[in-house]
């Protein structure tokens, strides 16, 4: 038998850190977790957590309602506490919200939480293995970087591991030894894979030795360890090592295909063992990987798990006064507003012994932040024949002008392109000036114009940036003239009608929007195509890239005093 | 109360796992060094480390606060404060060099302190419950992600920083509290940048990156492995190791008063400075105060060109005026100028 992820785990779960499973809600994934949970001890907690616990409940701390009635401080146990030497489950991992997750990781670092609070202090060891419950559709959908880091699997359950008795595996683990020359390959394979931290090799190592444990071997043999390339390395893989070489075989077959045969061969070299390690990971790599062109795109998207609304409980910025509500998590209490509300009762209310006022629940006043609105530009670049050739160059300039101001302001940018049959997005919404002026110069130019598709593809990021709480402006650069339909075929009748279909999108959604008619003269496409936007049209007869830089940067400053 | 305390100061040694010892540190030359230096030295101000994940740069954080030797602390103070002549030697405790983690979504009340809410509002009492800052005093505040971090909570760190004060005025509380630590801050540029004028307040800065060749690579994974297979008999192994560096650093920290800087020293970093163009005068108090603080750490009185040499990189990268558009490495524009005024 091949042991699964879950084998591993339950054999090991502080070691191994745990598991990312992506998939939506089912019975793949509870019978996944069912198998999980029969092989670990008995006595083994298992707490399932929302992906925005408050600290207190997290942590420890105030247990505010008993503290008030008994009139001394009484401590609340957290959940991280609770669940030591078990498994903490996160449902919607990837709405996670970063304080949340960086608690979490502090706690799998050190193995012990501290809360320290005037009277209290509690301190309580954890360790305890993480499974995430990802549950993201949308590839920026994902748990928090510095999560996902620290778990040995991510995986997608598809078939539930079948549970076994893992006592003989748990007595041998601690004596199971690893070859130098092996380790050796799979720090050789991690790097061949494009995986930078060495967390992930030592998590590799750890599988290894599980794995080895399991079919009951003193010493890792090269199966255990190819299964751990396959499941540890393969799936933070950047790199394609099958695509470096440019006339590479296909992939060779899945471990699955190995017939498991008990005569050893002799043992190999570490190049030898290192093609094996790397042939194994080859089964299990990420599928975009296989497309050189998406790499880029998902090694920029890396800062993850920002999705959800995460901004509606803001806690800090401008104080917008008060309003009631519980004092719970990371709401503020406004102390002199709940005196305020509790002063009028105080001749009714009867007072404990000690208190000088009797404050109850419902006198409680909780401070209310308002943060400034971050905005999001949106460049969507005709890169087209007809545009680039004397255009791009200037609508260059301009994006690079603008995100100047967008540093100063600390606003994000991101990049469209279309040109060709289709548009591509360049840049995903960042801080990072270096990467967007990368990506810019990168920026080939020339071809047929799918303006459809770059109003779409637009559209599509704004959108995602007001589901994160962000303000979009898009700002699009063309000369309106479009000649590549929705799906990807020529002809200037169908194209103009559908890119007036997605103008009128951008329109309904609600999205502001500037249109910079790039052409020499302005043209009445591009003014069409702007009205139907509900875009601000601005023609550029003349333009230099400081007029339009300007341009934007006055619409921006509109929509944030809006 | 006290018993409390110590029993569960007890308990919490116990369970904690050993921690990763520094001597044993694969690489990361310059972040140890940096580290090293800030020790020797506080007044630098702080380390900021900018670079990949994974790479140990909290391991290292950690590992130098272990490697402090642990300091007399008056019993139940929440500011760590240091025993006087007149403190009555029951109240003296020994405790660890505190390293504090601020998490990112940390609110501003919980960094400076706040007013007690529990006892303002079961008790009545004006009360200040310290934040982050008071358990930072003597030791070490790192900021994992420091570039993600809200802009006005990076300001008011570096300000205490800066004063070795945390000055605390809100709801009806006035206060101030010694607050003197050393800042580390730690991100990935990648990610989000740091505003610059945030970036040349730390003190000195550094570039982790992943090693990219095999056998360092190798190195690192099977140190990290032989002690996590056994904490207690690695650190046993690196038991003298440790003392060693101890006993250096203590032999610097005695020796760093005494250091002279000549004034060969003063011009080579002047002109340093104006070659690079650097904005205020921060550029050369940071070379002076590392260089001396190398120079003790080297054993040496007097600080030579060879030390102001050797921190250049860490204590300019980062204080040169750019373009923010402009990729071009600040650390080649550092080491270009270092060999055209200061050739070795």
């Amino acid at each position: 038998m091949t042991p699964d992820a879950a084998h591993l785990l339950a054999l090991d779960p502080v070691g191994l850190g745990g598991v990312a499973l992506r998939a939506p809600f089912g019975p793949a994934r509870d019978a996944w977790l069912a198998a999980l949970r029969t092989m670990l001890p008995d006595a083994a907690p298992w707490r399932r957590i929302p992906p925005d616990l408050p600290d207190n409940r997290l942590l420890g701390g105030l247990d505010l309602t008993a503290t008030l009635s008994l009139g001394k401080p009484v401590a609340e146990h957290g959940v991280l506490a609770a669940v030591d030497q078990g498994v903490l489950l996160v449902a919607m991992a990837e709405r996670m919200a970063p304080s949340t997750a960086a608690r979490i990781t502090a706690a799998m670092d050190q193995q012990d939480i501290t809360v320290e609070r005037e009277g209290l202090r509690l301190t309580a060891p954890t360790r305890f293995a993480l499974v995430l419950l990802d549950e993201g559709i949308e590839p920026e959908e994902r748990p928090p970087a510095a999560l996902l880091e620290r778990l040995a699997f991510r995986l997608t359950p598809e078939t539930a591991p079948e549970p076994i008795d893992l006592s003989e595996a748990r007595a041998l683990l601690p004596r199971v030894t690893m070859p130098m020359e092996m380790l050796e390959a799979l720090v050789a394979a991690a790097a061949a894979l494009g995986v930078a931290s060495p967390r992930a090799t030592l998590f590799a190592i750890r599988a290894a030795r599980a794995a080895a444990a399991i079919a009951g071997r003193r010493v890792v043999a090269d199966d255990d360890a190819a299964l751990a390339a396959t499941l540890v390395l393969a799936p933070r893989a950047t790199r394609n090592p099958a695509a470096e070489q440019d006339e590479s075989p296909p992939p060779p077959p899945p471990p699955e295909d190995n017939p498991d045969t008990d005569e050893t061969p002799p043992p190999p070299s570490p190049d030898q063992l290192q093609e094996l390690l790397l042939a194994a990971a080859a089964a299990n790599l990420p599928a975009h990987l296989l497309d050189e062109a998406q790499l880029k795109a998902l090694s920029s998207r890396a800062g993850g798990g920002r999705a959800g609304a995460a901004r509606q409980h803001a806690q800090t910025g401008r104080p917008m006064g008060a309003r009631a509500g519980e004092p719970r998590g990371n709401n503020r209490l406004a102390v002199l507003d709940t005196l305020r509300a509790a002063a009028p009762w105080q001749a009714l209310r009867k007072r404990p012994p000690h208190a000088r006022i009797a404050i109850r629940r419902e006198d409680f006043r909780i401070r209310q932040f308002k943060r400034r609105n971050e905005t999001t530009s949106i460049f969507a670049v005709d890169a087209s024949g007809s545009s680039a050739l004397h255009r791009l160059a200037e609508a260059k300039g301009a994006v690079e002008l603008l995100l100047a101001d967008c540093y100063v302001r600390r606003d994000r940018v991101a990049l469209v392109a279309f040109r060709g049959q289709a548009a591509e997005v360049l840049l995903p919404p960042t801080h990072a000036l270096a990467r967007a002026k990368r990506s810019l110069a990168a920026l080939p130019g020339g071809g047929p114009t799918p303006l459809a598709s770059g109003l779409d593809a637009a559209l599509e990021l704004a959108r995602a940036e007001e589901r994160a709480g962000r303000a979009a402006l898009v700002v699009i650069m063309t000369d309106g003239r479009a000649n590549i339909a929705r799906d990807g075929t020529p002809g200037a009748a169908r194209a103009q009608q559908d890119a007036m279909e997605a103008a009128r999108a951008l329109r309904l959604a609600g999205v502001s929007a500037i249109l910079l008619d790039t052409a020499p003269r302005p043209q009445p496409a591009a003014r069409a195509l702007a009205d139907a936007a509900g875009a601000v049209y601005l023609p550029m007869p003349a333009a230099d890239a400081q007029r339009m830089s300007r341009a934007v940067g006055a619409a921006v400053q509109r929509l944030e005093a809006a | 109360m006290d018993g409390m305390l110590a029993a569960q100061k007890e308990s919490r040694t116990a369970t904690r796992k050993p921690v990763f010892p520094f001597t044993a540190i694969v690489g990361q030359e310059e972040l140890k060094l940096a580290l090293l230096l800030c020790a020797v030295d506080p007044m630098i101000g702080g380390v900021l480390a900018l670079g990949d994940r994974g790479t140990g740069k909290s391991t290292a954080v950690r590992a130098l606060a272990q490697l402090l030797p642990d300091m007399h602390v008056v019993l139940g103070d929440p500011y760590n404060a240091e025993p006087t002549p007149s403190t009555p030697p029951e109240q003296i405790a020994v405790a660890r060099v505190p390293v504090v983690d601020l998490p990112l979504g940390a609110s501003e009340d919980r960094v400076v302190g706040a007013l007690d809410l529990e006892r303002a509002l079961t008790r009545g009492e004006k009360a200040f419950e310290p934040g982050l800052l008071a358990r930072a005093h003597r030791g070490f505040l790192y900021i994992d992600e420091v570039n993600l971090l809200e802009d006005h909570l990076v300001d008011l760190l570096l300000d205490v920083a800066a004063s070795g004060e945390n000055v605390v005025e809100r709801e009806g509380i006035s206060l101030r509290h010694p607050a003197r630590f050393v800042l580390v801050g730690s991100g990935n540029p990648e990610e989000g940048e740091l505003r610059p004028q945030l970036l040349d307040r730390f003190g000195l800065a550094v570039d982790v990156r992943t090693p990219d060749d095999l056998p360092t690579r190798i190195a690192v994974v099977k140190r990290r492995d032989s002690y996590e297979r056994d904490p207690h008999a690695f650190l046993r192994r690196h038991h003298k190791a440790e003392e060693r560096q101890r006993a250096a650093l203590l032999k610097a920290r005695a020796l760093l008063p005494r250091v002279k800087v000549p004034d060969a020293v003063l011009e080579d970093a002047s002109r340093l400075c104006m070659a690079l163009g650097t904005d205020g005068l921060r550029g050369e108090l940071t070379l002076l105060r590392t260089a001396r603080a190398l120079a003790a750490l080297d054993g040496k009185r007097v600080v030579s060109r060879d030390q102001l040499r050797r921190i250049a990189l860490p204590s300019l990268r980062h204080r040169l005026r750019r373009n923010p558009l402009d990729d071009a490495s600040s650390s080649s524009r550092v080491e270009r100028a270092l060999a055209e005024t200061l050739p070795g």
